[in-house]
């Protein structure tokens, strides 16, 4: 019997979710053909700058950092999606959460190495950077920096992989291939009640201990500029601002992602219309929050009126960065707002119309902030200028497609949602939220006083 | 033990850029030409800022020279992952090139924006080869590099005074810029010695420092022009 055979037989739950495992059609095979492809060229684009050095890139003095710091930031803030979130929700014990934080974790897991990798691209001598652990400085923000992504790569990985056990131990149960890769996964874990509830212990330890490395995260990516005296840089808000901007871009990556995989696995029993109009409200609720940071951290530069932070501030809003300026506005806020305030639009096709206006926004965002300020140092200087060279959008482009590259074949080796939790929600849960909401409801007067 | 300071009266200086000249020469900066110059990657320890004042036709230019700052508090040693660049215990802001990894960040950190990334290997044209100073170390690419205070000439200064016995004096430590000077216009020396041209001149009520509000505490003073 071939696995196919073995996953066709199964009830509804097991059949369409482990489907994808055994079954790849054509489709895949050509999109990851289309992957490999630019992936390889960004791999060859590294290869010529490894070898001529950074002078093949559009930097310069004062432009210090371009795309690989803005892709930097960027990266690390999609990787905010899953952990953060599924924590949250499963904290909250929201019930509409059990089809999505599989996916979510998975985005947190794959995207947070191309992000972290990108400031090894940026260095001038990459064949050095072993000399942040041999020679490290403590009060350089970028030892925080490695220290708080690796705790949460760490983290996150643990966080994605023990809610994973189950359904590991049930793969290696029903013998689908590759059977070393699951028998080693699933080490050894049978599905007793006993064990059951050691996990969900543990899960819902990790998911309160996951929260504030998360947080601590992209609060420490925002201090990389905040602590340096720089104009639109030195600004108490940049760690909230970031951890914020970072849930936003966060939230818009997963819900494109499980717009694609409701597509392209037929999972619209899984990802439905109710999931798509909640993760549309979080995106709302963020969007109003964006607009308020942006108003707070703009008109505070505005009012205090210092000279130097003036010229950065009137260069976006009227000046060279006008257009990647409203443009970020219109994709962080007005595109956003307007698609979700209206039940109407909140559907499938509205929130992932606003989740891709959401994702180029917050990379606008990055590069508003990163270019602006360094183009504007206290110095006068003449006739600064950056265009991003062939080498370093070619790098990025090679990332956006590794990333979706490593998704693509997670999606084969995993189900990319949780069986087991699905099966609980629908064995227990029912119940559990009755009992729940029954207990939120008054009691009786006359039994309590006795 | 000594507080190296320089103290530039912008009365006397009348751009002629010697002291530029006298930097690259000194310290084997690299020939980046035409191109380097299109790129906005040129690289100059010592640079001689233009500015012009007033509207047209009262107009007046100033020549501001600006050097490292060798700033007592300086923010970009303090960003530094792996301690590359460092204050010494004579108030030099120093970068050891064998383990900066290039990351920029101290760059960044600069308010003044005196120090230069090496974006591609260091050239030298045949006719600067042999004249290169075997005192200082060249460059390689990728790495951050910045005016020193010419330090290499400290040791050659201590060395030559331990030899004759003596303390060292006024004057037996000079950058190139400060010797080269053709006005005078760059004194150098110790600022905790009152006896010292430079600590007097740092005392004028002419003196002032660059961005002194944002705390750096440079060790280059300025005196204004009188009109």
């Amino acid at each position: 019997m071939t696995d196919l055979d073995i996953v066709s037989r199964l009830p509804q739950d097991e059949r369409m979710l482990l489907m994808p495992l055994v079954r790849t059609t054509s489709t895949f095979w050509r999109w990851a053909i289309l992957m490999v492809a630019i992936s390889l060229w960004g791999a060859f684009a590294y290869a010529y700058q490894l070898r001529h050095g950074l002078g093949v890139t559009g930097l310069n003095t004062p432009e210090y950092w371009g795309i690989y710091i803005i892709c930097f930031v960027f990266f690390i803030g999609i990787s905010h999606a899953g952990t953060l979130i599924s924590a949250i929700l499963r904290v909250a014990n929201a019930e509409w959460r059990r089809s999505i934080t599989r996916s979510a974790e998975f985005i947190t897991v794959l995207v947070i190495g191309f992000g972290a990798v990108q400031p090894v691209l940026d260095l001038g001598r990459p064949d050095r950077v072993l000399n942040v652990i041999l020679n490290p400085q403590p009060f350089s923000p970028l030892l925080w920096d490695i220290m708080s992504i690796g705790l949460y790569l760490t983290a996150s990985s643990i966080y994605l992989y023990i809610p994973m056990i189950p359904d590991l131990a049930r793969i290696r149960d029903l013998g689908l291939r590759p059977r070393p890769l699951y028998w080693f996964l699933a080490i050894g874990y049978r599905d007793t009640p006993a064990a059951r509830h050691t996990l969900e212990r543990i899960i819902a330890v990790l998911a309160v201990m996951v929260i504030p490395i998360a947080v601590s995260v992209h609060t420490v990516i925002g201090w990389i500029f905040a602590l340096t005296l720089r104009p639109m840089w030195h600004s108490a808000i940049f760690g909230p601002y970031f951890v914020m901007g970072a849930i936003f871009s966060g939230i818009a990556a997963l819900i494109i992602a499980m717009a694609i995989l409701r597509r392209v696995y037929n999972l619209k029993a899984y990802f439905k219309d109710v999931h798509f109009n909640n993760m549309g409200l979080l995106l709302l609720v963020m969007a109003v929050i964006w607009f308020y940071f942006t108003f707070a951290e703009n008109l505070t530069v505005w009012y205090g009126g210092e000279e130097a932070e003036l010229a950065t501030l009137y260069s976006k809003l009227i000046g060279d960065f006008a257009f990647p300026f409203w443009l970020m506005v219109a994709c962080c806020f007005v595109i956003p707002f307007a698609l979700m305030a209206r039940r109407a639009t909140r559907n499938v096709a509205g929130t992932t119309v606003a989740s891709v206006a959401v994702v180029i926004g917050m990379w606008l965002e990055r590069f508003n902030i990163v270019v602006p300020t360094s183009l504007h140092p206290r110095v006068e200087m003449s006739a600064v200028h950056y265009f991003p060279s062939w080498v370093e959008l070619s790098i990025m482009a090679g990332t956006f497609s590794g990333f979706i590259l490593v998704y693509m074949v997670a999606t084969k080796f995993f189900p990319i949602i949780s069986i087991w939790e699905i099966k609980e929600g629908r064995e227990k849960s029912v119940e559990e939220v009755s009992e729940r909401v029954a207990d939120y409801l008054p009691d009786d007067v006359a039994v309590v006083e006795s | 033990m000594a507080r190296w300071g320089m103290v530039i009266d912008l009365d006397r200086c009348n751009g002629c850029q010697a002291c530029e000249i006298a930097c690259r020469s000194e310290n084997n900066l690299a020939v980046g030409g035409a191109q380097a110059a299109r790129e906005n990657r040129t690289i100059s320890w010592m640079r001689v800022h233009t500015e012009i004042e007033g509207e047209w036709p009262d107009l007046r230019a100033r020549f501001v020279p600006q050097p490292c700052m060798q700033c007592d508090r300086p923010p970009c040693t303090l960003v530094c992952p792996v301690q590359a660049t460092t204050l010494d215990r004579e108030g030099i802001v120093s970068q050891i090139y064998a383990r900066c990894i290039g990351c920029r960040y101290c760059a960044n950190a600069c308010p003044y924006t005196v120090k230069y990334f090496n974006w591609r290997k260091p050239f030298y044209p045949e006719s600067v080869l042999t004249g290169l100073n075997p005192d200082v170390s060249i460059r390689p690419v990728g790495v951050v590099e910045k005016c020193t205070f010419c330090n290499h000439r400290l040791q050659t200064a201590r060395d030559q005074a331990r030899a004759e016995q003596r303390p060292l004096r006024e004057g037996d430590y000079v950058p190139a810029c400060a010797e080269s000077c053709p006005t005078g216009a760059i004194v150098f020396g110790d600022l905790d010695d009152p006896g010292q041209r430079v600590a007097q001149l740092s005392r004028e009520p002419r003196a002032f420092r660059l961005q002194e509000d944002l705390g750096t505490q440079p060790k280059v003073y300025y005196l204004a022009e009188q009109d």
